[in-house]
């Protein structure tokens, strides 16, 4: 029995992954909520929405990487993600343009804009495989970890060691930074105030004289932004693949509606309780086990729940416990 | 609801994908001009004839107006086209026929918004509050359109209604029903309009709440803001009106002054109870 390595091979294998995985799906759950709440519909584009911001971020790092530029020890992405920020808001504000205003003049009803959304998930979603390829992309350079599993041995002498990747880290503290950002904004700043007023009364927000265009102007820049910072942190993370990033909208949905659809907390919040069922569903505890018990009662088999084929299906049973206890979701979303 | 393909939700009762909290329903208007019409009374619907959508007319040759320094109530039974004329007054539907004119202009072209802009106040009759934001909130989203320091109109909102002063970081949603009349109130005081018009501000409250806010719209009115509004309680309502219209089925039946309505026989036995 050996609590210390017990707890440092849960770090390395299910503790840093799910934090870091539950950054990624938590942003992309913000952007998943902030469309219901505001344009109040759930926006089934999200996944592509995501990869095409990332596909932009890919190209300008490629060309910044074949031009020389680069960031030093961090991911040269980094560089090229405000660019990538551009082109998704651009791509954004011209399929609001083109498709969503019409409806929204029309006072469609938001089961109408919840359909047009999955037909422009199916054209993202060919625009980007078009662009791009459908393969699978690795953009990242620089340093790869912070500290590798061997220096953490050499420097604690345990038998166990806990990797850091850089992209791990950094996708923590710029969840933290673009999180802290966008609560400051929505309760602070008069636009963000009046995104709020949109999303609880739109009449009343227009008998104010809040400009409903503007309103939906702002929400579509700022889910491009978390989009893209969603999609390139977890291309940087794992890799990218467009199927990856359609895929991708089933655990953020659950997310979102786990948290409370609508509930900016309740977003965050569900990326991270997702994340953490799957990784600790999916993983083999079999190391772990082995350390923290007696070894008598040390495990034979793998000790994984679930083959990781099926982390999908975490995700919904997750949801369904939730739904059948708390229907708003665990922070009262506004979907009821 | 009407023959729009797309007000059709096709049954749908899933709120996991569409959020039906606080959908609009003003329709979209491509906003006009106003033109110059000068003379009559400051805010007029005059001869106003419309409905919602491509459905029936509602109103038939309704006028409503209010003139400087004065109350102006609209009564009449339930299903009247009271709200109806609000809305049309203010740009929410069409008017067929008919026109709006706001001191010396003729804004019948003009959207809601643009109304708003032009000095126009309005507390509709059902979800008058952002009920997830809170008090202060509210009164700085009435504000939106002003650019300059609304820290003075706040103050004069909280001496008006102190409770909200009170209350100013909870939710509105919170609040009891009269102060959330009186938080949709402050938010339409705080353009500082030059006009108010206001769709039963005492709508579910108790008797005694009731008198405190017809007092405190009394002392707005007296600030120099005309208002336009409908009120339930016909009786009370006329004893502080100067002026008075009763509608039935969206058109004029009576129009005096407060104290004439009062007197009417006709009125009385009809609508205010012998
Ligand atoms: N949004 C709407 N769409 C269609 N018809 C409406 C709408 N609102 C009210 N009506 C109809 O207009 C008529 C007048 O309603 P309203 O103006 O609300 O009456 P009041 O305020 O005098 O009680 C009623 O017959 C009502 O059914
Ligand atoms: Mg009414």
């Amino acid at each position: 029995m050996d609590l210390l390595n017990a707890i440092v091979a849960l770090s390395n294998f299910v503790l840093v992954p799910a934090i870091a995985y539950g950054s990624q799906l938590a942003l992309g759950a913000l952007g998943v909520t902030l469309i219901y709440g505001i344009l109040r519909f759930s926006n089934f584009a999200h996944g592509d929405t995501m990869a095409f911001g990332t596909m932009v971020t890919i190209l300008v790092t490629w060309w910044m990487q074949s031009a020389g530029i680069s960031l030093g020890p961090l991911p040269t992405a980094l560089l090229a993600l405000p660019f990538g920020m551009l082109g998704c808001i651009a791509l954004l504000l011209v399929t609001d343009r083109l498709v969503y205003r019409f409806y929204r003049e029309q006072k469609a009803k938001p089961v109408i804009l919840v359909i047009v959304s999955m037909g422009v998930m199916f054209i993202l979603n060919g625009l980007v495989r078009f662009i791009i390829g459908p393969d699978d992309q690795r953009f990242a350079d620089g340093e790869r970890f912070i500290i590798t599993a061997r220096d953490f041995k050499q420097m604690t002498g345990l038998e166990e060691g806990l990797a850091i990747k850089t992209t791990q880290a950094l996708t923590v503290v710029t969840a933290v930074l673009v999180v802290a950002l966008l609560f400051w904004f929505l309760n602070r700043t008069r636009t963000g105030k009046s995104m709020r007023a949109y999303s609880d009364n739109e009449d009343l927000a227009l008998l104010s004289g809040i400009n409903p265009e503007r309103v939906v102007m702002y929400t579509w820049m700022i889910v491009a932004a978390l989009a893209t910072v969603a999609g390139v942190l977890y291309g940087l993370d794992k890799s990218f693949k467009p199927f990856t990033y359609f895929q991708l909208l089933l655990p953020i949905f659950a997310a979102a509606i786990v948290g409370g659809l609508g509930s900016p907390i309740g977003a965050i919040a569900g990326g991270f309780i997702i994340a953490f069922s799957e990784v600790t569903i999916t993983y083999a505890w079999k190391k772990v086990l082995g350390h923290a018990l007696p070894e008598s009662l040390a495990p034979d088999g793998l000790v994984q729940l679930l083959s990781t084929d099926y982390k999908f299906a975490v995700s919904f049973v997750i949801l369904l416990i939730v739904l059948l206890f708390r229907p708003t979701g665990l922070f009262k979303g506004k979907s009821v | 609801m009407s023959q729009n393909p797309y007000h059709d939700d096709r049954g749908n009762k899933d709120a996991s994908i569409t959020k039906r909290h606080g959908v609009g329903e003003i329709p979209t208007r491509k906003g006009g001009k106003s033109r110059p019409a000068p003379g009559g009374p400051f805010l007029i619907g005059d001869a106003m004839t419309g409905g919602y959508g491509k459905g029936p007319d509602i109103l038939h040759d309704c006028t409503v107006s209010v003139d400087r320094g004065e109350i102006a109530v609209i009564v009449g039974p339930n299903g009247a086209g009271k709200s109806t004329a609000m809305k049309a007054v203010f740009g929410m539907l069409d008017v067929r026929s008919g026109s709006v004119r706001l001191d010396g202009e003729d804004i019948t072209a003009l959207s809601p918004q643009d109304r708003v802009a032009k000095g126009m106040g309005f507390v509709p009759q059902n979800n008058n509050i952002f009920t997830s934001l809170s008090v202060e909130e509210n009164l700085e989203m009435g504000a939106f359109i002003r650019r300059d320091d609304i820290s003075g109109t706040m103050e004069q909102v909280f001496d008006l209604f102190p409770i909200l002063r009170e209350k100013r970081r909870q939710a509105a949603g919170e609040l009891s029903g009269g102060q959330r009349q009186q938080v949709a109130v402050g938010r339409a005081l705080m353009t500082r309009p030059k006009v108010l018009m206001l769709d039963e501000p005492t709508a579910g409250v108790s008797p005694i709440v009731m008198d405190e806010l017809f007092d405190r719209i009394i002392e707005v009115a007296r600030t120099g803001i005309p208002i336009l509004m409908v009120e339930q309680n016909a009786r009370q309502a006329l004893e502080i009106a100067d002026k008075g219209y009763v509608l039935v089925q969206g058109q004029n039946a009576y129009t005096g002054t407060g104290k004439e309505l009062l007197a009417d026989p006709e009125v009385r036995k009809s609508f205010l109870g012998g």
